[in-house]
């Protein structure tokens, strides 16, 4: 049980040891690397949102001058079903068809084709020779019309799973998911006060500025190495494999730096093509995307429609909950409606509740995981009813959570008892935050929401290697994404006790580094953290024994401090200290080379709580909101490297802004993006935004050695509720739809009258 | 297709190319000639990534044409360090944890360059729209912002 201690390197927020070649241009990201004699990949893509293929010729596009190599649908082994695994589940048929279109495409910008050409432009032509015949089928491009009966079918052989009995016709809805407690009917009938609303939560993309990018070479004997960017190598090579029917030990995945992914970076789209083109060229084969292929063909996350019913007594305490909720998949499975569910009443204590979550097809690009997948959208609705129920109640919004909020001991609506957590803590620091009661700058409303999500843990591997100078490298496998090697550096410090600067931390490759999960799930800090910390263990119990030989006395006689090996009390204390450069200097005639090793499928994450404090202003005429203020606080169970902590906590904060004010996949009636760029799907930029206020809660996360939550999706989940909660009571109208951007406010004024 | 010879200064050498018409300086700058440190975040001149110093002046590398370099000066994020060590941007960027996944970096660090060369003495405003061109996923601005104002500082007092 971690308890209150003073750490030397914990807590402490040094430069990240690989900073140095990010801010000169060195590292190297998914574009970055070529390789002599390499050739450009590039993708066809469909340009209508459903359709047959009827036909691709692609002899024209061979045929041309500096053309090395076209595959389609046909190329491709016949994929086997069953899971995926991983953070991004779903089907592996499915993501080989998403991957590379097969008889249908499925969504704008499904991949037709891929070519592989000596230059950029060639193949760029090559495209062009490709014709494809295509027989037009009706887009599904909404919720209500892709789940009404008699619906065009996505796939007619898509029938809803998780149904007591099995349905005789096929459907747009995947899967449901029930959740619920209590008596529902009884609950409402003892409250006083019932809220009620339908929210529209919009389809949003991770906005990374990195695109994805690869480089693949293939040998004549079908191995391959693969160089991308990637939330986890690990993962890509499994999916690669199982895609192409190889085996996994014929493949070498080595992760680049990442430019970003919040979720998107976890599955594969242009790895296999990439592998497939490489071994008909023999050429190694580099792929990047545009952004608008980013937008069009990569997985932003669920559109979603939730309609939330929340009854309380006059003392405010909750009756009873209800949620619908309806998550877009786009073209295959797997929307994120599990966790949205699981979410949306997590962090209260509710007697009587019921949940009915869906997984919809519909027309548009599979959605993938974006930071705290499914619980942005949900605890948007419910947030935003539980504000509204402070309205009617007369009662403080904080004050409401805090009657109501789950604490060490309540039982989660998923299950298990929550241990210590930080829900009440983080709301009792926003009561008691200089932002929370200084007076309301003119014109501005003031919103609060809460945040959940609940981490994973899931398999990490870290090996520390002793060098003979008594530095200390660590090779693990999750690439870094937001400074975890300066986190890893940090853990290793305070536990073999030696400076921050001696120890070097290395992302390896698949062939290199033990497994590990992707980097997500906000599990790095805390499930790598911890085999890096059982690694430093391992060694320092093989320290002990190497000085224990040296001083001829039993290992359990040496104790470890500050870095060396030292008798026990009681011990011969004449002894001097072994440091660990002097028994680094010793090992060869110890035993040799000091190697520390860990691999573990950590259990335990502890939930992440958080609580946003927003002002936001609005202007009447115009409908522009601006973010006057933004307070963001969360529970983070023990901050490794604060500066980092906060970082996510701010970066967050801003996405889920730009998510609740401005970001929304825009369609025309056949499915076609109308805003795939920068310029037109407008993410937050600097003269936006204030300054994000930051408040580090630490409520230890009892299974972890020091204490550590995740804290990297926590951060997403509450401001859309904190900024829709502000401009509601900015302007007195209740704002349900989002993104509440200037029209879309306008609209919702005018219709109140305002 | 004919390709046109540039003869142009990067980082205070002399450089020639060869590009198609068509090509950007982004292209040439990092798959001819090898420099990716500057990066491609759109193509379109939405992003920053690909910010570079023409003649002192602040471009997007993505939106200006290769052809267009020859007889110019080019200042990239490679040529900020010198013998000396890191530029006081950079290191105010590291010591502030301006930068998580740093994609965006070393665009953000040349803007900032622009900006401190003409306003020495930013305050927050104006820091906020001269970088406003410059996309951050990752950070939420804030860190950045108070990198810009601590290298602001130790540019105008170096120690
Ligand atoms: S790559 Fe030039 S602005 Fe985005
Ligand atoms: S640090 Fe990732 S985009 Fe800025």
């Amino acid at each position: 049980m971690a308890e209150a201690v003073d750490y030397k390197a914990i807590g402490t927020s040094p430069v990240r040891p690989d900073g140095v070649d990010k801010v000169t241009g060195r590292a190297q990201y998914g574009a970055d690397l070529n390789l002599p004699g390499q050739i450009y990949g590039k993708v066809l893509r469909s340009p209508h949102a459903h359709a047959r293929i009827l036909k691709i010729d692609t002899s024209r596009a061979l045929a041309l001058p500096g053309v090395y190599g076209v595959i389609t649908g046909q190329d491709f082994p016949e994929a086997e079903g069953g899971e995926i695994g991983g953070e991004g589940g779903g089907d592996v048929s499915d993501l080989a068809k998403n991957i590379m279109a097969r008889d249908k495409v499925l969504y704008h910008g499904h991949a037709v084709a891929a070519v592989a050409a000596k230059s950029l432009s060639v193949a760029q032509a090559a495209l062009d020779a490709i014709s494809v015949e295509y027989e037009v089928l009706a887009p599904v491009l909404d919720l209500e019309s892709a789940m009404a009966p008699g619906a065009t079918l996505i796939d007619p052989s898509c029938f809803t799973k998780n149904l007591p009995e099995k349905p005789t016709a096929p459907s747009n809805i995947a899967a449901v998911m029930k959740l619920g407690r209590g008596n529902v009917e009884e609950g409402f009938a003892q409250a006083d006060v019932i809220v009620e609303g339908e929210y529209r939560i919009p389809m949003a993309h991770q906005g990374y500025i990195e695109p994805h990018a690869c480089i693949a070479s293939c040998n004549e004997q079908g191995q391959a190495t693969v160089w991308c960017c990637t939330q986890g190598h690990f993962e890509f090579r499994a999916m690669t494999a199982k895609v192409l029917r190889m085996h996994i030990a014929d493949l070498k995945f080595i992760a680049s730096e990442i430019g970003g992914g919040f979720g998107g970076k976890t599955v594969i789209y242009l790895e296999p093509l990439a592998v497939m083109l490489s071994r008909k060229s023999r050429r190694p084969v580099k792929m990047a995307m545009t952004r608008e292929e980013v937008f069009r063909a990569t997985g932003p996350t669920s559109g979603t429609l939730a309609r939330i019913r929340v009854g309380a007594r006059k003392d405010g305490t909750l009756t009873a909950a209800t949620a619908w909720l309806a998550y877009e998949a786009g073209a295959y499975a797997g929307a994120p409606m599990g966790p949205g569910a699981m979410t949306v009443f997590a962090p209260y204590i509710l007697p009587n509740f019921a949940v009915e979550a869906f997984d919809v097809l519909l027309n548009k690009p599979k959605v993938a995981a974006y930071r705290a997948p499914g619980a942005p959208q949900s605890m948007y609705a419910m947030e935003c009813a539980m504000d509204e129920l402070a309205e009617r109640l007369g009662m403080d919004p904080i004050d409401l959570r805090l009657k109501n909020a789950a604490e060490e001991g309540t039982q989660a609506p998923y299950g298990p008892k929550f241990p210590a957590i930080g829900l009440k803590a983080c709301l009792n620091a926003a009561k008691a935050h200089p932002n929370y009661t200084r007076p309301l700058p003119a014109g501005a409303g003031r919103g609060m929401a809460v945040g959940f999500w609940f981490n994973v843990g899931m398999q990490s591997s870290a090996e520390v290697h002793i060098n003979e100078d008594g530095t200390v490298t660590i090779v693990e496998g999750s690439p870094d994404i937001g400074g975890s090697r300066a986190s890893m550096a940090l853990m290793a410090s305070e536990t073999l006790g030696i400076p921050y600067e001696r120890i070097k931390v290395i992302i390896g490759d698949t062939e290199s580094a033990g497994f590990s999960n992707v980097t997500g799930g906000s599990r790095t800090t805390f499930a790598t953290g911890m085999a890096v910390i059982r690694a430093c263990e391992d060694i320092i119990a093989q320290c002990k024994s190497r000085a224990a030989s040296t001083w001829g006395i039993d290992a359990d006689q040496v104790d470890w401090r500050d870095g060396a090996a030292i008798p026990a009390p009681g011990v011969n204390a004449a002894l001097k200290p072994l440091a660990l450069a002097d028994i680094a200097a010793g090992a060869p005639k110890t035993g040799g080379p000091l190697l520390g090793r860990a691999s573990l499928n950590a259990q335990g994450a502890g939930a992440g709580f958080s609580v946003n404090l927003a002002d936001i202003r609005v202007d009447p005429e115009t409908g522009k909101v601006d973010v006057l203020s933004f307070t963001a606080i969360q529970d983070a169970g023990k901050a490794i490297h604060p500066a980092y902590v906060e970082g996510q906590m701010q970066g967050g904060a801003v996405q889920g802004l730009g998510w609740a004010l401005n970001e929304e996949y825009i369609y025309d009636a056949n499915g076609v993006m109308q805003n795939a760029g920068f310029l037109d799907y407008r993410m937050p930029v600097a003269s936006d935004l204030p300054m994000i206020d930051t408040v580090i809660v630490e409520v230890p996360n009892p299974t972890h050695p020091y204490g550590v939550r995740g804290v990297g999706e926590t951060p997403i989940v509450a401001p859309l509720a904190t900024a829709a909660n502000a401009v509601s009571r900015a302007t007195g109208v209740r704002m349900r739809d989002l993104p509440l951007s200037p029209p879309r406010v306008l609209e919702a004024l005018e219709a109140a009258g305002r | 297709m004919d390709k046109i010879q540039i003869g142009t200064s990067i980082n205070g050498e002399a450089v020639e190319f060869l590009c198609e018409p068509q090509q950007s300086l982004l292209e040439v700058l990092r798959d001819t000639l090898g420099r990716t440190g500057t990066k491609e975040g759109c193509s379109t001149g939405d992003c920053g990534a690909c910010s570079v110093l023409m003649d002192g002046r602040l471009v997007c590398a993505c939106l200006v044409l290769a052809a267009e370099a020859g007889g110019h000066e080019i200042t990239t994020i490679e040529g900020l360090a010198t013998d000396a060590g890191l530029h006081p941007i950079q290191q105010k960027f590291l010591e502030h944890a301006a930068l998580q996944c740093g994609i965006c970096t070393p665009g953000l660090i040349v803007a900032t360059k622009a900006l401190l060369d003409r306003h020495p003495d930013p305050d927050e405003t104006t820091i906020r729209y001269w970088l406003a061109g410059n996309l951050c996923r990752c950070t939420g601005y804030d860190k950045i912002i108070r990198a810009v104002q601590d290298a602001a500082r130790s540019l105008a007092h170096p120690a």
